[in-house]
């Protein structure tokens, strides 16, 4: 499996994301600046990591929404390449209108640090098929903004379409209807603000984000 | 020209830092105060003089990345 980590002026989370995309699914990842207009040809996962592109400046991922980098991202996305933006990624996804609704200043005002319980709403997208019959799954949010947020018929939809992936048994922010990740129509562009890259192997608490890249994997696989 | 650009969380969206203001205003003492929302004002200069040219050139710029119009909602002021 070939993927890339897309790497903002303000990313700290990608060394992170490549180095959980090499244990647990074995993959081949290249890091891509922001300021390259194409992507590597072969891709099959494209991931927007967590961190502060920018700085955050105006709005959380409002710049690296705009970044050359994202002109590739969009047509690997039309495409039907995978796309996860994790955290900082979600953002900046939402931002790029790659996916519906925004995020928002955490409701208790705090930057939240915690791991998090779970439930998997919808095992049948490409990110979460190798959870199985698994309904739940442990991973850590570090956020100040990951607050989802949509209007009520965004939300009606999202969960109509089976679009919401994760939601929080205990809302750590605030999120609309618990919401923790979510899908694009087409299926293929995920964001969720926990981070399976910081809980692929039992070291750090969990591994069960190792799950999300082997789900991919696995898509992968199906359609070789 | 210059332009004024006031961006607001839109009414209903939660403004965590207006609450916080607020709840900081009414322990100074201040406590008729209510419904408080903190938002941002951009300046910006620019070359021209057709103020409802500007106006609308202004707002395509809040459109396209000054507000994010899924949360929130801006006022233009342009003057000569």
């Amino acid at each position: 499996m070939k993927a890339a980590v897309i790497v903002f002026p303000g990313s700290n989370c990608d060394r992170d994301c490549k180095v959980a995309l090499e244990r647990s699914v074995n993959a081949r990842v290249e890091m891509v600046w922001h300021q390259e207009a194409d992507l590597p040809a072969g891709l099959d996962l494209v991931v927007l990591p967590g961190g502060f592109a920018y700085g955050d400046y105006l709005r959380c991922g409002a710049m690296a929404a705009l970044s050359p980098v994202m002109a590739g991202v969009r047509k690997a996305a039309a495409r039907g390449v995978a796309v996860a933006g994790i955290c900082n990624g979600f953002q900046v996804l939402c931002e790029a209108g790659l996916l519906p609704g925004a995020l928002l200043r955490n409701a208790g005002l705090k930057y939240v640090c915690t791991h998090v319980d779970l439930e998997i709403v919808n095992i049948q997208t490409r990110f979460t098929s190798a959870f199985g019959a698994r309904r739940s799954a442990v991973m850590t949010v570090g956020n100040g903004e990951g607050n989802f947020f949509a209007d009520e018929a965004t939300l009606d939809r999202l969960e109509g379409e089976g679009q919401v992936v994760f939601r929080y048994r205990k809302n750590p922010n605030g999120s609309a209807r618990d919401i923790a990740g979510i899908v694009d129509e087409a299926g293929n562009v995920l964001g969720l603000m926990p981070h399976p890259d910081r809980a692929f192997e039992t070291a750090l608490g969990s591994s069960d984000g190792a799950m999300v890249f082997q789900s991919v994997m696995q898509s992968v696989m199906a359609t070789a | 020209m210059k332009a004024v650009v006031h961006v607001f969380l839109k009414p209903g969206v939660l403004d965590v830092q207006g609450k916080a203001v607020e709840s900081a205003l009414n322990g100074l003492g201040f406590s008729g105060v209510s419904n408080v929302r903190v938002g941002r004002a951009i300046t910006l200069d620019f070359a021209g003089s057709d103020v409802p040219a500007a106006k609308t050139e202004v707002e395509t710029m809040c459109e396209r990345l000054l507000a994010n119009p899924v949360i929130e909602s801006y006022r233009v002021e342009v003057d000569t």
